[in-house]
């Protein structure tokens, strides 16, 4: 398929909130996950997972503003200045992606506050702590987990909702492929903050570590099917060339996902697999985004 | 209102291109050196919201012919007056979040400057990439039809400047009619390839500025019939992607979360920190 469409120039700062983004969601939704396994043993990863997806969310709208060609017009993404009212337009994923964050963030700041508060950083919203304990709570982080998951997929499919090569082409493996590295990404970075505290338990690493697997392999196969995706429409050359150092990173970072738990891995120092990881779900970003448009 | 470009009797002067600059006041971009091409435009973009194309189906230094027409012996330096083709069914339109993309009571899409905010998402969208970034203004930019021009009663700066009338502007059923006409006649004189692109709706609900081309679409840089297709194509499935991938993971967490709960339950010993 021949394509004819300008690149728009969206670049490191899209990159950083791409990254991120998919932290921030991914880490909700792992949060979530622990709280929803039922063992009183992960709470302390999940107050981590709510307090890292927070952190990762607010360089988003940051870049997300520095990005546009008038970033003191931001508010136009939400404010209809043209008929009046409010800008919201389903068919447009960028449009959605501009609510979804801002809910988003309402839920993913008031889940920071209730986790600072039980870790003990701030005790004035200790309220808040315990209302996010129990049924509520977990209704309450189903309800952001979903707004979550949905920053993770809908930048993919930001980009597949266009005319140019590489990213209409790969049309709905896109999202899901951004969600699956999300989700891998998110566990990885868990898993190395995790490491790092004494107060999250040591078998709740080693069921992130399963996670993270898991996760991988579900990128793996969305990875397969990006590139035949791309075969089928004959612009798989565009991902290739001079981008096979950045798919080294995103194989790297698989294979840290899938051998962590392995004999070998256990002999790498213990920050080296989760970093080598998060540095894949950055390489695979960095590909997709600036491969399409050179 | 629309346009029909007659790409026949395109000469290649860039009256058009020089029109549409000196009325919008746009001041062109850096000149650039272009080596094998007498384009010295390049593309459309925030600068350029008229181009012409120049397809130089010449021998080249071996005495090749790439992409020979069928016409004058295999040679021809195909010209087209390119510009935004002010779709029925807008990509750009599709995408953009802000409204600042709007149709006018001319049934032409225009940016309002005002609304834009620079996001680009319109130029990742436009099929034929005819919007640019105006780095200067930090909006995306791009033929207005001289829409100021049409509210005074005046025909856009092209149509009055092209020396041959390559730009025919007018009601876009009238246009249809001379373009059928000129088809017919340049079918009789034995340019096969010759044919109407936008003309009906096969290309994104018809185009409001349509062109008769001399050879196949992808020639002039425009996707063919098959190809021309919206973004919101990838809106459903893309999402039904996402959804389906994250229900996938949601699954595999909990697996993992639950079933390693059981081992551990199994297994008393901590691993090292």
């Amino acid at each position: 398929m021949e394509h004819f469409a300008s690149p728009p120039h969206w670049e490191w700062w899209i990159l950083g909130y791409f990254f991120f983004g998919g932290i921030s969601g991914g880490s909700y939704a792992l949060g979530t996950l622990l709280r929803f396994s039922g063992n009183a043993r992960d709470e302390s990863a999940a107050r981590v997972a709510f307090i890292t997806s927070f952190i990762a969310l607010v360089p988003c709208p940051i870049f997300l503003t520095i990005d546009l060609g008038q970033p003191l017009l931001f508010w136009h993404m939400l404010v209809d200045t043209s008929n009046g009212g409010l800008a919201f337009k389903p068919d447009s994923p960028m449009s959605l992606g501009s609510w979804a964050l801002l809910i988003f963030g309402v839920f993913s700041f008031v889940s920071f506050l209730g986790a600072i508060a039980e870790v003990g950083w701030f005790r004035a919203t200790n309220g808040i702590g315990r209302a996010l304990r129990g049924a509520a709570g977990l209704v309450w982080s189903a309800i952001g987990t979903v707004f979550g998951l949905f920053i993770c997929a809908y930048t993919g499919v930001l980009l597949a909702v266009s005319n140019q090569a590489v990213w209409s082409d790969a049309g709905w493996a896109l999202g899901g492929m951004f969600v699956a590295s999300a989700l891998a990404g998110s566990a990885a970075l868990l898993l190395l903050l995790a490491r790092s505290r004494r107060d999250v338990d040591a078998d709740t690493a080693v069921r992130l570590e399963s996670a993270d697997r898991y996760f991988a392999i579900l990128e793996t196969i969305l990875i397969a099917i990006f590139l035949v995706l791309l075969a089928i429409a004959g612009t798989i050359g565009k991902v290739l060339g001079v981008w096979i150092v950045l798919w080294v990173l995103v194989i790297l970072g698989l294979l840290a996902s899938l051998a962590m738990r392995s004999g070998a891995a256990r002999r790498w120092p213990p920050v080296a697999a989760p970093i080598l990881a998060l540095l894949g779900v950055l390489a695979l970003r960095a590909l997709v985004i600036f491969s399409a448009q050179t | 209102m629309g346009f029909f470009t007659d790409t026949s009797i395109c000469i290649g002067c860039k009256a058009c291109e020089v029109a549409c600059k000196e009325w919008n006041q746009l001041q062109g971009d850096p000149a650039k050196f272009t080596a094998d091409s007498y384009d010295n435009t390049g593309q459309l973009d925030a600068q350029n919201w008229r181009h012409v194309q120049f397809i130089e189906q010449v021998p080249d230094n071996n005495g090749v012919v790439f992409n020979p027409t069928p016409i004058a012996g295999g040679q021809a330096w195909l010209m087209m007056s390119d510009v935004c083709k002010h779709c029925k069914n807008a990509s750009c339109m599709e995408v953009c979040p802000t409204n600042a993309l709007m149709r006018t009571e001319y049934d032409t899409v225009y940016i309002q400057n005002d609304v834009c905010n620079g996001c680009r998402n319109c130029i990742s969208a436009c099929p034929y990439g005819v919007i640019g970034f105006n780095e200067e203004k930090g909006i995306a930019q791009k033929c207005t039809l001289c829409y100021d021009r049409l509210q005074g009663g005046l025909q856009p700066a092209c149509a009055k400047a092209c020396p041959t009338e390559s730009i025919k502007f007018g009601y876009i059923d009238d246009l249809h009619k001379v373009a059928d006409d000129r088809l017919a006649n340049l079918k009789t004189q034995g340019y096969a390839k010759a044919q109407l692109y936008g003309r009906d709706e096969k290309v994104y609900g018809g185009l409001n500025a349509f062109f008769l081309l001399m050879d196949k679409p992808e020639v002039y840089k425009l996707p063919s019939e098959a190809n021309a297709t919206l973004p919101s194509r990838n809106n459903l499935p893309g999402y039904v992607g996402g959804v389906a991938t994250a229900v996938v993971g949601l699954i595999a967490g909990l697996l993992a979360f639950r079933s390693g709960r059981m081992n551990a339950n199994n297994n008393t010993t901590t691993t090292p920190r």
